[in-house]
């Protein structure tokens, strides 16, 4: 039975200069590297296929098995890229990871390029974040000074690149393929699938993407192994991975536990909700995942657990709310992100979330009709599932799940404004007005 | 939000500001630009990093800045502008010396977000992309931005400006407004808008040093493990 | 039931799979889309952004169907695109008609796409052929359940001066950025703006000026883009289609002429695959109302006391008896390239048989030596079977461009090299003095050649086998490089296209317009066939000298070797010296014009014969493949007057020798039954041009005032100052500005800076205009368009490969 924190990724995160390069050395850095150049290619792929780590960016496709999509016979250059975009709400877990040890995804990096015959490998993180830049040109800068990164690195004849990449504000370009469209100087949209990435990614050559936290997770499982990995975490469900909490909790933060862990087990960790409050509804994993309940506190925060309760683990991004907040209200602020963040392809996405978006608000304001919710419902049937890729579906999942959830609260705003059902203020953490939370 | 307002006649759409022809990309500036579609595989892939670099000297997205990258990459200037008008942290127009932020997405929102937008808002006498008279701040109502443990959370030239309150908001502009330094709470010491746009575009300016590891909420987790004993198991590195 | 689905034009063997739509199993090709599939089966499946010519994008969502299998025995749980959704082997596939599922996404679709589209379809020009409004009608909800507020922007906002855009009408399925882009390859068009606010944007001013801009007005599926000519102009309703072939180049695109109230109101590209697809260049579709001027002829016009004057039909051809019966056989006829075949026949047969002469040529442009010669051993007479087409064109692997600038001269060649370029790897080598912007568009490879070198620069080619090469009628003059081309093919095994620029060219030929070829690419030095046709003419015997070129008639008629010029539409700026042109039609001491505008040949005439324009008749164009192009008559019961072919029975009968032809059936069917011919013996070379090198321009000397000496590079560009487009403003201000183009070191030796006006010389004039600086020019040469605003070559006396003098300055 392993405890129930294993810090591994955050391990060395506060340590003296963690996000240098003596620093991350200082906690163990770059040794895992030693290991994986002395293995053979296909036994770097092979041994992270056997630990079953699976993504960590919210699909959870397994890591190892995507890397061996990459065909051999393909005479184009292979190229990795590392999808720091994280901008889906509640997730906040691979900007600290790149603000205190870069050189963790540096070395992940290294490992993975390695496995995947790639010389030339990007970082693309979305651009809103600045500091998070610098450290990580910084420490790709010193992994080359260091022969890290560059010809031969360590001497084994192996060449990799990296090129840290600006985003510049566009939440689609965590869609993968969006991604390469930007990455390749085009507006972030995703493309059509088939062919995919392994085959024909980035300049129609076979390219790997992986989240942040996907490939930070490489040097620890190469390092310690197979079985080591494995021991943490469930039957398909394998290995450790960062738990972002927030919201009404006492104490939001960053909690890095083997997978299958239990919101009440985070909850007690973070000192529950905040004083004399209940919880109410959460996210498992960031705001395109379904809604969740009291009733769902035990469940285990891995793939299966989550979709078995019809939602999804994500991003593991906990967003906790209080019995003080407005469904109708969050619900309308998800979908008004999601109006915001649509690329505007595809019609379901552009039109349906222009249409929620005043649907919901006049649930807000209680100036909903009779028979409006089975209209929100319709119109969200005819944009889930229908749409070009999977952001308008995580629109709908808001929906859906909330009026599943609190169908009365929808009702109630056939005739009374969500702000006088919740009044805002009392939702904020510190003394607001609560008119002024309506603000108009 | 009342649940009124909806904007839906969108006058100005479509374009980057041609009304101000103005520009100060220089030799060096193309140089850089050049550079910049020189790092990668292929070239047009910088245009990102170019168009933030365009910001950095001209303080939006020109339309010298458009021309002179669709020349260096070979593309037209729709291209370009289709790209430009594509990403949010593109400006059509010249904004504030800082750029503040507010998540205003649903969770910073129902912390207190909205509540701060309204604060600043009001104290700068702007609204959402709108900039202050004398050229110091600009406002966005910006989305989810990572840091959602730090709620609620604001940005000032896309430094972190964690856990906000009303007060933190109050002084922080004060401090802007004075030219007093002020630092990030996960980042460096506020310069300014365009030297943050620089950065992006590729080009340090030596300051990955400063700030601190993680904040403290990054910490939370690791450090409940080091006070109850926990770890991962050991492994073969070990 | 069961159908096999024809496997296109490749009759190679392709792996055939089987799928099942609605029930019904249909073999089709390995990687069809599952909506062309089911139009395979007669069901149409609801689209807006699906264009089989442009890449699937799935942008739309219209097209959802239910897959309950996908041929692996499980089903795709969520309703899939059928635009993007490759088939494969055993997958079932339920459309609206079969599935509840399909039926309810499309219908939600609809409803999304309706939500911010304003409603205003009765004034509208797409109105009554829109797809959105045919789907809403059809498939759409009767009430929409949509309360809120519609997306608004100004409105239209013009992208270029022939096209508008209504924003707000758009339904983003980017059929014309997808056009712009891969298409015709000028992305001066994009998505711009995300999200609700996504829309077509251009950028600032720098409008959408591409040749085939129309063809986005024609794609939009709704009616977000409009041309400005036709705005508001018919409901489509009320409109009278008739299909016809474009009589603007020798490209052959079958067109849909629409007419109401017996004007001509628009034009669109027809579909025909094996042709211009479905496209067609803005000149075929918007130049059609330069017969609408003031200028239109509509009487017989004679000349009494040296003016001419409105006279009956019966005066004016009275007239030109008398005319013509005095000059006997010392007749020379022009023909011009703009006839239907069936007229270029009649010229033909009338200089033969009621003339009694050879001297005809259809050739209203500079001519080279031997090109005569070259027309009769390697286009004449072939067949659409043993000609180069189309399709061979996309399939060559090579194609080397001489004397041919395909997106200017004939475009809709450009438009299916750049397909091939894009799809099948076709490699495209240019032979010229500089990379034009229509052949970076085509990843040309420049084989940088000062004009006259042309001949050098084939001979130093390696064809790959397979490889096509193209030569343009400006190929004949650089001296040898016909001549060239035809060695070199033969040696490599490549095959060898001719592309002329104007529709009725290559029907001119067949038809024998020319001094040494009777039709069916019989020569007239070859006595059997001259037998052979006067057999079928029924006279006793053809003429036996092969007749004189259009120049060396036109300096014929100066000195009085010959009396009479009957003269079909042409424009002295168009040959090589404008001024011989006019010398000959002033001194000549006959001169019949048969013409449908007032021009310098009517003005210079003794009759004028007022003939159709070519939207009141019938005919055919042949392209330059060698393929009938059907012209069906748009406009009926005008009073329109007569063909050419009606007017030269006319002169027959006075004459007396009838023709035996007075209508475009008979003289078809006559043609046809004419058939080819294949020569006994080779053909001997036709006599050498007449056309004398123009004079060196000798006011000053080289060198002198920094004035240089350059070779002559030019082509028409597509929208120029040719009468055919006359009256079409709007497109006109899509042309390409007038400028001369050198080379860097020319400039430098010039002293000259871009945009900098400069002086190009000749003995017979000079043209002022700026100077474009391009780096990709060939040194020691300028280039000028032959025939834009302000610039007719003709005038200065000059063609492709003289010699000029360039100076810095001069006056506009």
């Amino acid at each position: 039975m392993t405890d129930l924190l294993t810090p591994v990724l955050s391990a060395n995160w506060g340590t003296e200069r963690s996000w240098t390069l003596d620093g991350y050395r200082a906690s163990g850095g770059y040794t895992a590297i030693e290991k994986a150049l002395k293995l053979t290619p296909d036994e770097v792929t092979t041994l992270v296929k056997d630990a079953g780590l699976r993504g960590r960016g919210g699909a959870g496709f397994p890591t190892g098995m995507k890397w061996s999509f990459v065909p051999k016979d393909n005479p184009n250059p292979k190229y990795l890229v590392v999808n720091a975009d994280e901008s889906e709400p509640g997730t906040c877990k691979d900007m600290p990871l790149l603000l205190a040890s870069p050189h963790t995804l540096v070395e992940g990096m290294i490992i993975a390029s390695y496995a995947i015959g790639c010389h030339t490998a990007f970082v693309y993180i979305r651009g809103e974040v600045l500091h998070v830049h610098r450290r990580m040109q910084a420490a790709v800068a010193e992994a080359y000074a260091a022969g890290l990164l560059g010809k031969s690195i360590l001497g084994s004849g192996y060449d990799l690149d990296i090129i840290v990449h600006a985003g510049a504000g566009a939440y689609i370009c965590g869609e993968e393929t969006a991604l390469l469209d930007s990455l390749e100087g085009h507006r972030g949209q995703p493309r059509l699938r088939p062919p995919f990435p392994a085959v024909a990614g980035l300049y129609a050559s076979p390219t790997v993407i992986n989240n942040v936290e996907s490939i930070a997770s490489v040097p620890a499982i190469v390092g310690n192994g197979v079985a080591w990995f494995s021991s943490m975490g469930t039957e398909k469900s394998k290995g450790m991975t960062l738990y972002s909490l927030s919201g009404h909790v006492r104490r939001p933060g960053q909690f890095e536990a083997p997978l299958g862990i239990t919101l009440r087990q985070l909850l007690d960790l973070s000192g529950g909700i905040r004083t004399g409050h209940q919880l109410k509804f959460w996210t498992p994993g960031g705001s395109s995942t379904p809604i969740l309940t009291a009733e769902h506190l035990d469940v285990p925060l891995d793939y299966e657990g989550m979709a078995g309760v019809g939602s999804m683990l994500g991003t593991k991004a906990l967003q906790i709310f209080d019995e003080t907040t407005s469904v109708v209200r969050t619900t309308l602020r998800w979908v008004e992100f999601y109006k915001h963040e649509s690329c505007g392809k595809c019609t379901p996405c552009r039109e349906g979330n222009w249409w929620l978006v005043q649907i919901l608000k006049r649930f807000e304001a209680g100036e909903a009709e009779e028979g409006d919710i089975e209209k929100l419902l319709d119109v969200a049937d005819n944009i889930g599932g229908k749409s070009f890729c999977a952001l308008a579906d995580g629109a709908v999942a808001c929906v859906t799940s909330a009026v599943r959830h609190f169908r009365s609260e929808f009702e109630a705003g056939y005739h009374t404004p969500a702000w006088e059902l919740f009044p805002y203020g009392r939702s904020a953490l510190f003394a607001v007005a609560d008119k002024s939370g309506a603000h108009a | 939000m009342s649940g009124h307002e909806f904007q839906s006649f969108f006058p100005d759409s479509g374009e980057v500001d041609m009304s101000d022809p103005s520009t100060s990309i220089d030799e060096t500036t193309i140089a850089e630009l050049r550079a910049l579609a020189a790092r990668y595989p292929q070239p047009r892939s910088a245009l990102l990093p170019m168009l933030h670099l365009v910001q950095s000297v001209d303080g939006r997205v020109s339309p010298a800045g458009i021309e002179i990258c669709a020349e260096i990459l070979g593309i037209t200037p729709a291209q370009v502008s289709g790209v430009a008008t594509f990403y949010t942290m593109y400006r059509r127009r010249p904004g504030g010396k800082h750029h503040v932020g507010v998540c205003t997405t649903a969770l910073c929102a129902v912390m207190g977000g909205d509540a701060l937008l309204d604060q600043v808002s009001h104290k700068l006498g702007i609204g959402p992309d709108e900039t202050t008279p004398d050229g110091k701040f600009s406002l966005e109502r910006i989305e989810c931005n990572a840091a959602c443990d730090f709620a609620p959370v604001m940005t000032v030239n896309w430094e972190f400006m964690d856990n906000m309150t009303p007060q933190k908001a109050e002084k922080l502009l004060d401090d802007l407004a004075a030219d007093r330094e002020v630092t990030s709470t996960r980042g460096a010491t506020i310069t300014s808008w365009r030297e943050a746009e620089r950065v992006l575009a590729g080009y340090s300016d030596g300051r990955a040093d400063e700030g601190p590891s993680a904040g403290e909420a990054s910490l939370l987790g690791k450090q409940l493990a080091d006070e109850n004993g926990w770890s991962a198991p050991k492994g073969e590195q070990a | 039931m069961s159908v096999i689905a024809k496997a296109g034009q490749d009759v190679a063997a392709v792996d055939t799979i089987t799928v099942t739509i609605d029930g019904i199993e249909v073999a089709v090709p390995k990687g069809t889309l599952a909506i062309r599939a089911a139009e395979l089966v007669g069901i149409a499946i609801p689209r807006f952004c699906d264009h089989p010519l442009l890449d699937p994008v799935g942008a739309c969502r219209q097209c959802m169907v239910e897959v309950p299998d996908a041929g692996n025995g499980r089903g795709f749980p969520k309703p899939q695109a059928s635009c993007t959704l490759e088939v494969a082997n055993g997958m079932q596939i339920k459309t609206q008609h079969t599935s509840a599922i399909a039926a309810k996404a499309q219908t939600g679709m609809l409803e999304l796409l309706l939500i911010n589209h304003p409603l205003d379809c009765p004034i509208c020009d797409k109105g009554g052929e829109c797809p959105l409004q045919n789907q809403a009608l059809s498939n759409g909800a009767g009430e929409s359940r949509y309360q809120g507020v519609k997306r608004t922007y100004p409105k239209p906002v013009p992208i270029s001066a022939q096209i508008l855009l209504d924003r707000e009408r758009c339904v983003l399925c980017a059929r014309c950025t997808r056009f712009s882009e891969q298409i015709s390859g000028d992305p001066l068009i994009a998505l711009v703006e995300r999200g609700a606010l996504q829309q077509v944007g251009k950028y600032a001013d720098d409008p959408y000026d591409s040749y085939f801009s129309g063809n986005v007005v024609q794609i939009c599926p709704v009616g977000a883009l409009t041309s400005t000519s036709y705005r508001f102009n018919s409901r489509p309703y009320d409109l009278v289609s008739t299909e016809v072939t474009c009589e603007h180049c020798a490209a052959g695109c079958t067109l849909r002429s629409d007419q109401r109230h017996g004007v001509v109101r628009r034009r669109l590209a027809a579909i025909n695959p094996a042709v211009n697809e479905e496209w067609n260049c803005d000149k075929g579709r918007f130049a059609f109302v330069s017969g609408r001027g003031e200028d239109r002829l509509t009487t017989p016009l004679v000349r009494r006391d040296g003016e001419l004057k409105p006279a009956s039909w019966a005066e004016a051809i009275d007239a030109a008896v008398t005319g013509l019966k005095v000059a006997g056989d010392k007749v020379g006829v022009l023909t011009g390239g703009r006839l239907v075949v069936e007229d270029a026949y009649g010229y033909a047969k009338f200089a033969r048989t009621v003339l009694g002469t050879n001297n005809i040529d259809f050739r209203s442009r500079p001519i080279g030596a031997g090109e005569a010669a070259f027309l009769a051993e390697r286009v004449a007479g072939r067949t659409l079977n043993d000609a180069v087409t189309y399709a061979d064109l996309e399939t060559a692997g090579t194609v080397v461009l001489v004397g041919l600038e395909a997106e200017e001269e004939a475009p809709l060649v450009f438009l299916r090299l750049r397909k091939a370029v894009r799809k099948k790897g076709l490699a495209v080598k240019v032979i010229a003095a500089r990379l034009s912007n229509g052949s970076s568009k085509l990843n040309a490879e420049l084989i940088s050649t000062v004009p006259g070198d042309e001949a050098a620069a084939l001979r130093g080619l390696e064809l790959p086998a397979g490889a096509v090469i193209v030569v343009g009628e400006r190929a004949a003059l650089a001296a040898g490089a016909l001549t060239a081309a035809a060695e070199v093919a033969d040696a490599a095994g490549a095959r060898l296209a001719w592309i002329p620029r104007r529709a009725g060219d290559r029907g001119a030929i067949e038809a024998g317009c020319l001094p040494n070829l009777l039709p069916g690419g019989r020569t007239v030095a070859d006595a059997a066939a001259r037998v052979d046709v006067a057999g079928a003419w029924e006279v006793e015997s053809l003429p036996t000298a092969e007749g004189l070129e259009a120049p060396a008639m036109l300096a014929a008629a100066v000195d009085g070797q010959l009396n009479a010029l009957v003269v079909a539409g042409l424009e002295p700026v168009d040959f090589a010296d404008a001024a011989a042109v006019r010398a000959g039609l002033d001194q000549v001491g006959f001169l019949v014009s048969l013409e449908s505008r007032a021009s310098e040949v009517t003005e210079r005439a003794d009759v004028v014969f007022p003939v159709a324009l070519i939207e009141e008749r019938s005919g055919t164009f042949w392209n330059w493949e060698h393929r009938p192009g059907a012209v069906g008559q748009v406009i009926r019961g005008t009073g329109a007057p007569m063909t050419d072919l009606r007017v030269l029975a006319a002169l027959a009968d006075g004459l007396g020798t009838p023709l035996g032809i007075r209508t475009t059936a008979q003289a078809a069917a006559e043609l046809a039954e004419l058939g080819g011919y294949q020569p006994a013996a080779p053909a001997k070379a036709a006599k050498a041009s007449t056309r004398k090198a123009a004079a060196k321009p000798a006011a000053k000397a080289a060198g002198s005032d920094g004035e240089q000496l350059v070779k002559l590079s030019t082509w028409r560009q597509l929208i120029d100052g040719g009468r055919g487009q006359d009256g079409e403003s709007a497109m006109a201000a899509t042309a390409k500005p007038t400028v001369a183009r050198i080379s860097p070191a020319l400039a430098e030796r010039l002293g000259a800076a871009d945009g900098q006006l400069v002086t190009i010389s000749a003995a017979a004039g000079w043209y002022t205009m700026p100077v474009a600086i391009s780096a990709d020019m060939v040194d020691g040469t300028v280039w000028l368009p032959t025939n834009s605003a302000g610039t007719g070559l003709g005038e200065l006396g000059v063609v492709f490969g003289d010699e000029v003098a360039l100076s810095l300055g001069g006056e506009e």
